[in-house]
């Protein structure tokens, strides 16, 4: 797993997790960037990212990859913060979700690797 | 200066068990080379497709490998990997190669084997085109991001799974007449929707198989077969590629994919023609909702229009623009390293009017070719009328 990555996931563990905004244009975006994707300046800086978001999408995966395997179904959702960033997590405490639900994002560490959760708030 | 097509082939998409990246490449390499009436010694330089041989051969320089093993040792071969892309990328490089003036003849191809693995094991190097911290790490696969992009479609549009399956049934006709398809029989909208599931709104049968094949196109300079007397009827008019965010969960619409959109304005620039021009086009249907996504992309239907395409037959061999009429990867087949040419060689058989689900006298074909989820894209104009 890629340092970074450790990096960002623990901030989550520790209800401290942060997000990438451009000084120049507001762009937002997640860690480990350097340069701002639409504007390409080098002004990217630390924020502080909610601990909720809003589901945009989820899909139940039946077939997966080896590490996943043996846990099919289950289910990965994409959620919108309200500062504009999206991530990627799997879904806990709740067998289906829907576009628009809140969820309160988390993470999980296996075999030494971070995953990251998204859980209904209510 | 205009590229011409010189020769054509695919081998037979499906399960080659019995032979590998090598060998399968260098029976699609001989076709196209026969086909042309040119020999390996006329290579100038090779540009050849392949995604997953790293993991699955443990083989990569597979540039070199395969000149060598085609015959060519002293040309200029070099592999382009842009995932599922990989050989139309070839074609572009190929194609810049002549027009520059640098090389009068070029082999363009690809190649996958993906059978000899068992299917976990391709998901997770297929998977490798993702973004392997913020997607896979999640547990999220190839068929999963179409699925989190279906899902999107259908609640911003009118479209229906029912219209998803649609596209599976046409394109599972269409393969039953190519006899070069890996899927050779047909379906209906009920057997799609009761195909297991594999990741929600996307059953077995909105999926792409699991495809051994190679395919390869001669390009050479007009001057080139002037003075060799060569049969040409097909050019390569322009060309687009584009990029977008690795990773879906950094694009603004889920649903929308802008490096397809910015490909196509590029080739349809480039080639001096607009949509309405096209006569016949193969794009990437790896799942049902990519193939509705790319003719909205391509600007054949209004954004929320495309599923109409299959269900009201625009899109059918003789429908207002046929798609796919190959099978396309649902039915064709995908082998990835290898589909970019894989849909150049069935577009240029429909210019020349030798395609076995022939469309009326096509004067300007195209192919559409994405890798991964749309991090890239590559949209390639053809013409017939060439010398």
């Amino acid at each position: 797993m890629q340092q970074w990555f450790t990096d960002f996931a623990e901030r989550i563990d520790d209800g401290d997790p942060i997000y990438l905004g451009c000084t120049e244009c507001e762009t937002t975006a997640l860690p480990p960037r350097s340069v701002c994707p639409e504007c390409g300046s080098r002004t990217l800086e630390n924020r502080e990212l909610s601990t909720t978001a809003t589901v945009s999408a989820a899909t139940t995966i039946f077939s997966s990859i080896p590490r996943y395997d043996d846990e099919t179904p289950y289910t990965v959702v994409v959620a919108r913060f309200d500062e504009g960033v999206r991530l990627t997590g799997q879904l806990r405490d709740a067998d289906d979700i829907n576009r628009g639900d809140e969820v309160a994002v988390g993470v999980e560490k296996r075999d030494g690797d971070w995953l990251v959760t998204f859980s209904p708030t209510d | 200066m205009t590229v011409q097509i010189a020769g054509v082939a695919s081998t037979e998409f499906g399960t080659h068990s019995d032979s590998s990246t090598r060998e399968l490449f260098t029976d699609a390499a001989h076709s196209a080379l026969e086909d042309a009436s040119l020999s390996p010694a006329d290579i100038d330089e090779l540009y050849v497709g392949n995604f997953i041989g790293d993991v699955i051969d443990d083989q990569a320089h597979v540039g070199a490998m395969l000149a060598d093993y085609i015959g060519t040792r002293g040309a200029s071969a070099t592999r382009t990997e842009s995932a599922c892309a990989s050989a139309s990328s070839a074609v572009r490089s190929g194609a810049h190669a002549i027009a520059a003036g640098d090389a009068d003849v070029a082999l363009v191809g690809g190649v996958e084997m993906m059978s000899t693995n068992g299917l976990q094991e391709v998901t997770d190097a297929l998977a490798n085109a993702a973004d392997n911290e913020y997607e896979n790490q999640a547990g999220l696969t190839f068929p999963g991001i179409y699925a989190l992009m279906a899902q999107t479609y259908l609640r911003t549009s009118d479209a229906t799974t029912e219209d998803l399956a649609a596209v599976a049934v046409k394109n599972y006709a269409n393969g039953t007449t190519n006899p070069l398809a890996q899927r050779q029989d047909e379906t209906d909208v009920e057997a799609v929707l009761e195909s297991p599931p594999v990741a929600t709104p996307l059953h077995l049968q909105d999926c792409c198989p699991i495809t051994d094949g190679a395919s390869a196109a001669i390009l050479v300079s007009e001057q080139y077969a002037d003075e060799h007397d060569l049969e040409t009827e097909v050019s390569v008019e322009g060309s687009g590629q584009s990029g977008d965010s690795l990773a879906l969960q950094d694009r603004p619409d889920l649903a929308r994919t802008r490096a397809d959109e910015r490909a196509a304005d590029r080739a349809y620039e480039s080639a001096g023609i607009t949509p309405e021009d096209v006569d016949v086009v193969e794009v990437h249907d790896c799942f049902t909702i990519a193939e509705i996504l790319a003719i909205e992309s391509l600007g054949f239907f209004e954004r929320g229009e495309g599923a109409r395409g299959a269900v009201e037959g625009e899109t059918a061999v003789d429908g207002r623009v046929p798609v796919n009429t190959s099978g396309g990867l649902l039915a064709k087949g995908h082998p990835v390293g290898a589909t970019g040419v894989g849909q150049l060689v069935e577009i240029t058989k429909q210019l020349e009017n030798r395609h076995p689900n022939q469309v009326d006298d096509p004067t300007i074909g195209l192919t559409h070719t994405v890798g991964g989820s749309g991090a890239s894209c590559v949209v390639t104009v053809l013409r017939a009328g060439g010398e």
